[in-house]
């Protein structure tokens, strides 16, 4: 008859409204707006005892005004911006810079006269990424052949500044080392989630780390 | 309580002598005041509501920033547009660009000016109230027009044009349907209408009552006959050429219609405030006109937009012939019915009418549906223009 | 009595709401009938034939994902193709069923796109919009998990895909396979017997089947006016003849028919996904190749079945770490031939409404 079809539509938009399974705006981003039982219940304190010990952040969430920072997890191979880089496992080769199809990486070592002991021959001078045009491919992580680079998991780069957003070398080094599983299969074999997670040091992000005696004289042998 | 003569003896007692005599208009005025506030805080409320409620359909939260619940969501829109620069652009007609949004939100003021909110509670208290309105209403056709007239705009006179033609035509079952309304109550006073509904009409003239929310929805330019927004996709409408509280009056007027409609529609077919005792009648009117608003808008969030020939079409193949057929069938029950002395109607014979009135509406539906409906979409192969040359030529 | 009518030509810009992207139509209406349609693009002309030139077969799979940004999988996935049949390299059976699953993924994503923009500009008030891209988000959260970015995926690469799958990868598509259906259930309670969609998508927009092969029409747009052409069953290629499905035909070619193969398509493609996730073998997911691949000397062309039709890569190579030429035949741009004809005659309210049937995509035709 003319007019179900109308009257199933209705009866869809109406399941939407009403069923809780079907409301996903599960998280907002910065943040969200808390009532006073939320906040009780964040704190792990029943309501009056939460007004009591904290009155003012009662009575802004009763007005409505208290706020609760609110960010979804990303997965653990996100391919975020601030770059994790391992400064003690970089050997200068350069490969993320050639791999690289924006040609964003800028690389300079020192020159091998300068430096007189063999360990400071690979020192980096230079090392510019620069996010303003960055895609986050992740062509240079999948590149480096020491695993001195991997992908961040932020994404809250946001400056006023193109400038800014050149990360020098000392940038680099600051930035906390919470690398993204991406491309990286034995981080992802421990398990490791860069938002829950501490930071790694350069010892645990390699490939082939430490090889036990036993593992080296294998290697030997198969040679 | 709110009825104009107890405030007018308010002010008579209490004013000093020499100014007795401004009794009267100081009374019109503070009752004016009130309403006008009164509606227009719901206004803003409503907005609110809307998009609360349209983002709760769509899966998402509404406003949710400023204020709890994003309550102040409307105070935001409105700084807004007060702080926006007011254009007026240089070949317009200024008076009429000026006065059109005016003109086309004082009408909806004036229909809540003759609704009783309860018992003794309205403003105007008028013998032809029905009559009052449908003539008011009209007035917002002709701001329409005004507005798109004076931007001197081609496209935006284009989309005036189309929408009076839609508005006009509207019109017409839509007073047919409150007709029928006016014939079984026996009176056009919005308070007697009130009375005689012993038996909701809704229940008793369920074609009229389908007929009126169309026509209504129809006049507001609500889905699924939004297409005069629908117009900005291509031709542009009758606003394009406000911005600033210009704009936001117009959007005001939108906004208010729904409620208006709402109002109106619960005084006609829902029995106004009749309810059951405990709960005051002002509550029930509002839980009333509170359900019809949510049946608009779950028709906004659901269904798409007819074309024009099809919303036209509409108006005049189907919802005309159910209005008359509609008008015809309440005059005769009403006369086979009738009680010949007195010519009341009993509350027995308004069941009988909504018995025999359901099925007649099933029955007419479902065939004005099939006639229709088969011409609707049997295939229409498009008529080349003799123009279509043109560009040929033009290479 | 004839009343003396002059036609007048609009506009309709690149920046509009309704043209799914930065696309310009000089239409002339008669009254309100479209007599002529002009399409001018190449806003969006980035220079990715020429970019390809200088970069890397490798790199060039960053750019082929900013193509159709809809449906990035299925475009690296041909442009892959196309290097592995110049280079003759093999893929790894797990390697190309993790491909298949990606893009029969992308291909439900991208048609959720375009069914909730069509809609959008029927009227419904971006009611299906936000439905459908609820369940686009579904969607991709599973791709973030395969390869770290939504949209520009990057997942493939010459010899296979770049990494295995992680492992709360496979619970999540259970799941996504289990919900799918009733929100596609919805969807179609909502569109396919609602009258007022049927009057306004039945009869509109008719693409005859010849006047579609003659303009070299593909996807949902030729299957929907009867032609049975689908390239997974025609050319099939990974692993299309091992998973069973059936290829939705129109019988009427307008532009409800082209919605009702789209929305099929979402249902066959769901069917493939449960059966490559039931049959996906372990093993390695690329063979081992080069970072710069030096093809042999020659040329090759491979086509996939997009979500908007053929989409083919032609690639000439002279031994260089870069190809020499590479051609990208894009669907939507060859879709765009008949835009002219199946517009002229309608009126300016279905003027939106076919072209957003056509389902066209910017990034393709403008590269």
């Amino acid at each position: 008859m003319y007019g179900t079809g109308l009257a199933k539509g209705l009866a869809v938009t109406l399941k939407n409204l009403v069923l809780p399974s079907r409301f996903f705006t599960l998280h907002q981003y910065p943040d969200r707006r808390i009532g006073l039982l939320g906040l009780a219940k964040m704190s792990g304190t029943n309501v009056v005892s939460y007004t009591f010990k904290n009155p003012r952040e009662a009575v802004k969430s009763l007005l409505g005004l208290a706020v609760v920072e609110d960010r979804e997890p990303r997965h653990p191979r996100f391919r975020g911006q601030e770059f994790s880089f391992y400064e003690q496992r970089c050997t200068g080769c350069a490969s993320c810079a050639k791999y690289c199809p924006l040609g964003i990486i800028k690389i300079v070592t020192t020159r091998s006269g300068d430096a007189m002991q063999e360990g400071e021959k690979y020192g980096l001078e230079v090392f510019d990424i620069d996010i303003g045009r960055c895609m986050f491919c992740g062509l240079c992580v999948e590149a480096c052949p020491y695993d001195a680079l991997h992908m961040g998991s932020g994404f809250e780069e946001g400056n006023y500044q193109r400038q800014e957003l050149v990360f020098d070398i000392d940038r680099l080094r600051r930035a906390p080392k919470r690398p993204s599983t991406w491309f990286r299969p034995q981080l992802e074999a421990r398990g490791y989630d860069p938002e829950t997670d501490g930071e790694l040091g350069w010892h645990d992000v390699g490939r082939h780390e430490r090889p036990t005696t036993e593992e080296q004289a294998e290697r030997w042998a198969r040679r | 309580m709110l009825d104009f003569l107890s405030v007018l003896d308010f002010f008579k007692d209490n004013l000093p002598d020499p100014l007795d005599r401004l009794a009267y208009p100081i009374a019109g005025m503070t009752l004016a005041m009130i309403v006008i506030n009164a509606v227009v805080m719901s206004t803003a409320l409503y907005t609110w509501f809307e998009r609360r409620v349209l983002g709760r359909f769509q899966s998402r939260r509404g406003p949710n920033r400023w204020g709890p619940f994003g309550l102040l969501q409307p105070m935001a829109d409105v700084v807004k547009l007060l702080a926006k620069e007011d254009i007026i652009p240089d070949t317009a007609d200024k008076p009429a660009f000026t006065i059109a949004p005016i003109l086309l939100l004082v009408p909806m003021f004036l229909v809540f000016a003759v609704i009783p909110f309860g018992a003794d509670s309205f403003l105007g208290r008028l013998n032809v109230g029905v009559l009052f309105i449908l003539g008011v209403t009209g007035v917002s056709t002709l701001a329409i027009f005004m507005a798109g007239w004076a931007s001197r705009n081609k496209y935006a006179m284009f989309g005036a044009i189309r929408a009076v033609a839609m508005l006009i035509s509207y019109e017409v079952p839509m007073a047919l349907a409150v007709t029928g309304v006016v014939v079984l109550a026996g009176s056009m006073s919005l308070l007697g209408i009130v009375g005689a509904q012993s038996v909701p009409y809704f229940l008793v003239q369920p074609l009229g009552f389908f007929v009126f929310m169309t026509a209504a929805a129809a006049e507001m330019s609500r889905a699924p006959f939004d297409m005069i927004e629908a117009e900005s996709e291509l031709g542009g409408g009758y606003i394009t050429e406000y911005a600033g509280m210009k704009f936001g009056i117009l959007q005001l007027a939108e906004f208010m219609a729904p409620l208006a409609t709402a109002a109106v529609a619960t005084v006609l077919f829902l029995g106004g405030t009749s309810g059951f005792d405990p709960i005051p009648g002002q509550l029930w009117f509002l839980a009333k006109a509170f359900a019809l608003v949510f049946l608009m808008l779950w028709v906004r969030a659901t269904w798409p937009r007819l074309r024009v020939d099809q919303i036209m079409g509409f108006a005049w193949k189907a919802l005309l012939p159910l209005a008359l057929l509609n008008m015809f069938v309440v005059a005769i029950e009403l006369v086979v019915l009738q009680d010949s002395d007195t010519g009341a109607i009993t509350r027995g014979d308004l069941w009988a009418m909504a018995a025999v009135n359901w099925v007649i509406a099933v029955v007419a539906i479902v065939i004005t549906a099939n006639v229709l409906g088969q011409r609707r979409l049997r295939p229409e192969t498009p008529v080349p223009s003799p123009l279509a040359n043109m560009a040929a030529e033009a290479d | 009595m004839a009343i003396d009518t002059k036609p007048i030509t609009i506009n309709v810009g690149p920046q509009h709401p309704s043209t799914h992207g930065v696309f310009r139509l000089r239409v002339t209406f008669d009254g309100e009938t479209v007599v002529d349609v002009e399409p001018v693009f190449g806003y969006l002309h980035r220079g990715t034939e020429k970019l390809a030139e200088e970069r890397s077969y490798v790199q060039i799979v960053t750019l082929t994902d900013r193509l159709d940004y809809t449906s990035s999988m299925t475009n690296n996935q041909a442009y892959v193709r196309a290097v592995e049949k110049l280079a003759g390299l093999e893929v790894p059976e797990r390697g190309m069923y993790l491909r298949v699953i990606g893009a029969e993924l992308q291909r439900i994503a991208s048609h959720l796109v375009s069914t909730g923009f069509f809609l959008q500009e029927l009227g419904t008030f971006v009611t299906l919009l936000m439905y459908c891209f609820r369940d686009r988000e579904r969607i991709l959260d599973l791709f973030e998990m395969l390869c770290g970015a939504r949209v520009t995926v990057s997942y493939m690469r010459p010899g296979g895909v770049f990494q295995d799958a992680p492992e709360d990868f496979w619970p999540a598509l259970d799941v996504f396979l289990n919900e799918m259906p009733g929100y596609i259930d919805d969807l179609e309670g909502l569109i396919s017997d609602n009258e007022i969609v049927l009057a306004r998508t039945r009869d509109v927009g008719v693409l005859s089947p010849e006047f579609a092969i003659d303009c070299s029409v593909t996807g949902p747009n030729l299957r929907g006016s009867s032609v049975h052409w689908d390239l997974r069953k025609a050319d099939p290629y990974e692993v299309y003849d091992r998973v069973d499905f059936e290829v939705p035909i129109g019988s009427r070619g307008d532009c409800f028919d082209r919605y009702m193969v789209r929305i099929q398509e979402m249902r066959q493609s769901l069917r493939i996904l449960e059966q490559c996730r039931d049959q996906i073998p372990e093993g390695p997911v690329r063979t081992e190749v080069p970072y710069f691949i030096r093809p042999p000397a020659g040329d090759a062309y491979a086509a996939v079945e997009a979500p908007r039709g053929e989409l083919g890569f032609y690639l000439v190579s002279e031994r260089g770490i870069a190809p020499y030429r590479c051609k990208i035949r894009s669907p939507s741009y060859m879709n765009l031939t008949v835009l002219r004809d199946v517009l002229v005659g309608w009126r300016m309210a279905d003027l939106v409404i076919i072209f957003g049937s056509i389902d066209v995509n910017m990034g393709e035709v403008d590269r």
